[in-house]
């Protein structure tokens, strides 16, 4: 079962589209980390994933092919907005109870064990605890609720760095213990390369990768070899990206990994880190981009871009 | 992965469906969200009615006090009758222009923040991802705060209704006249409910608390002045008559209400409503109020249903 499902999803602001052509499908049991700079249309997403926004075009569905909004969506998704939206001057205690009436299912008394296990007191206003703390009570209300699918905007952005770490381990917890599938968006990548198994990158409001982590890492490789052989290389296999580094060239390229199409002669292949490789296919297609240290320049190969943009699984 | 190449099955209709959230939950919801909203308006309106009360006692003594008061042209009773419309009255009068008011600061303090709050602070993504769906959630808070107020703001206008009384046959004043029908029976409720509704609706259209206030100040004035000048002329209570002797006693609060006079053939024509038509005139303004009212409350339900973040 794909816990999200997207056929050339897309959605118009006025003239502009926030988000366009996205076709998508997260499977079960993921944890679907959402990456991208701000405004490439992760919020979008989102809202569209749990029915706050409709699309201007294609369609998306949850959980095997429940629209969003349905009464079935609804009951197995639970949202966390992003900056954790919380009525401020309701206690932490007002919120249990209120998402308790709001939905079929809540696991009360497993929502107050965890406030208490991170020391949140029940009888505080929400909007005198700090962020972190109100993005843990957040969290902790869209898990009792014991959703089928989280969805996460952005919950990391206020937290410090061992805010975060409680708060991914908490998300952890909730997929193994109770199989919740997650899809977690940021606007930085780090602290999700150890957790995240699905990655979809956003781009410019398009969608420029999507895949398993581990599929995605086995197809690309990274060729390095003499910048004169550079050019007639790149064209013949589809390169995400090209470097140059004095004699060497280094070219991202989606195809074989190891056990893929053999490697020229005289070329290197490396394996390729998650965060480069985010990074290579967030660059603007056909742009040339001059880096300030080592004087060395990257190039996206034009060409290639259009299949980057379709999800080949 | 094969998961990845199976096409989507959807599921509904394979299980029993889903149990909504029952109805009952919402009375808590709405009464934690809006309990401010509701003890200030309680407050404010008990505030007011131990006023009424206390002042009432008094005109109602002065009031009996002059009737009582013998011979009627003797020094004294003038005196009193002075005093009575000096004091008195000037109060009197002060609280029913207050009273007309009424409605529309309770519509613009009550109905905006509804929705607006939710929108402003963004919890609206809270609380429409809730199991409960939106739809109900919305219904639910419309009907229950709509219920509370209009309530309040009827045992409110009963307490009024009594201070007024002794005014109302000292002044001469018809039960019929703009002003005062629109703050006795169930007109004042309904009007109170009414603002409610255009309240929470533009809270809604406008997304923003304060611009939705004055928009609801605005339109809710805009409803009473047609009422007043054009609609209750015309409401099929009125009697066409040429008998001039109909108005030829004094100004009482039992007096028919002249809506307007005209010649036709050299025939002076009235077209007025008779006291004992207070009530169906209650119900036909109530009723179209509550009908706007609802359509008001539709309107916001879709609004609600199609808002996109």
């Amino acid at each position: 079962m794909n816990v999200i499902e997207a056929t050339g999803l897309g959605k118009c602001y006025g003239k502009a589209w926030a988000l366009r052509d996205c076709t998508l499908a997260v499977p079960e049991g993921s944890l679907a980390a959402l990456v991208g700079p701000n405004g490439a249309g992760k919020s979008t997403l989102m809202n569209m994933a749990v029915g706050l926004t409709v699309p201007t075009a294609g369609a998306v569905t949850v959980l095997g092919g429940q629209p969003p909004g349905s009464p079935a969506a609804l009951d197995g998704t639970a949202f966390m907005a992003q900056d954790a939206p919380v009525y401020r001057n309701m206690s932490v205690a007002d919120m249990l109870h209120l998402t308790r009436n709001l939905n079929r299912g809540f696991d009360e008394s497993a929502a107050q064990r965890r406030l208490a296990d991170l020391g949140i007191p029940l009888k505080k206003k929400t909007g005198k605890l700090s962020g972190g703390q109100q993005a843990q009570v957040a969290l902790t209300l869209a898990l009792a609720r014991r959703p089928r699918l989280l969805i996460l905007d952005e919950p990391l952005s206020a937290l410090d760095p061992l805010a975060r770490q409680d708060f991914l381990a908490t998300v952890m917890t909730a997929m193994t213990d109770d199989g919740v599938s997650v899809l977690l968006s940021s606007h930085a990548l780090a602290e999700l390369e150890r957790v995240a198994d699905y990655l979809i990158v956003l781009g410019g409001g398009e969608l420029r990768l999507a895949g398993a982590v581990d599929d995605l890492l086995a197809e690309h490789q990274v060729l390095a070899g003499p910048v004169a052989d550079a050019d007639r290389l790149a064209a013949q296999l589809s390169t995400v990206q090209a470097k140059r580094a004095g004699a060497q060239a280094h070219l991202l390229v989606r195809e074989g990994g190891q056990d893929g199409r053999p490697v020229p002669p005289g070329w290197e292949s490396h394996p390729v880190g998650l965060e480069e490789l985010v990074l290579a296919y967030l660059r603007p297609a056909g742009s040339k981009t001059r880096q300030a240290a080592g004087g060395s320049s990257s190039a996206g190969i034009h060409g290639s871009r259009t299949e980057l943009t379709e999800v080949s699984k | 992965m094969s998961v990845l190449t199976l096409p989507a099955q959807p599921v509904q209709g394979a299980g029993p469906a889903l149990r909504p959230v029952p109805w009952q939950r919402m009375i808590w919801v709405t009464w934690r969200q809006h309990r401010g909203m509701l003890v200030g308006v309680a407050a404010v309106l008990a505030m007011v009615s131990v006023f009424l009360l206390v002042m009432g006692l008094k005109v109602h003594h002065d009031y009996t006090a002059l009737i009582n008061c013998h011979p009627a042209s003797s020094d004294a009773c003038n005196a009193a009758r002075n005093s009575f419309n000096n004091t008195d009255w000037t109060m009197g009068n002060t609280i029913l222009i207050l009273m007309n008011l009424a409605p529309a600061l309770l519509g613009i303090f009550t109905g905006p923040a509804v929705f607006a709050r939710e929108l402003e602070t963004g919890t609206f993504r809270y609380a429409w991802t809730q199991g409960i769906g939106r739809l109900r959630w919305t219904v639910a808070k419309l009907v229950l705060l709509a219920g509370a107020i209009a309530i309040l703001a009827w045992a409110f206008s009963q307490v009024f209704a009594w201070f007024f009384g002794p005014f109302l046959s000292f002044e001469g004043m018809n039960v019929l006249a703009a002003t005062v029908f629109d703050s006795r029976g169930i007109d004042f409720a309904a009007w109170v409910l009414f603002a409610f509704a255009v309240g929470a609706f533009l809270g809604m259209l406008i997304r923003r608390i304060i611009p939705a206030m004055a928009a609801t100040l605005g339109a809710y004035l805009g409803v009473q002045l047609l009422a007043w000048l054009v609609l209750r002329e015309d409401y099929p209570v009125a009697i066409d008559t040429t008998n001039a002797n109909l108005f030829n006693k004094p100004s009482s609060p039992a007096s028919p209400w002249i809506l307007k006079t005209w010649t036709a053939g050299g025939t002076n024509w009235w077209r007025y409503i008779p006291a004992s038509r207070f009530w169906p005139m209650q119900f036909i303004e109530s009723g179209w109020l509550l009908v706007l009212a609802i359509a008001l409350g539709a309107a916001t339900v879709w609004l609600v249903r199609r808002r996109a973040a």
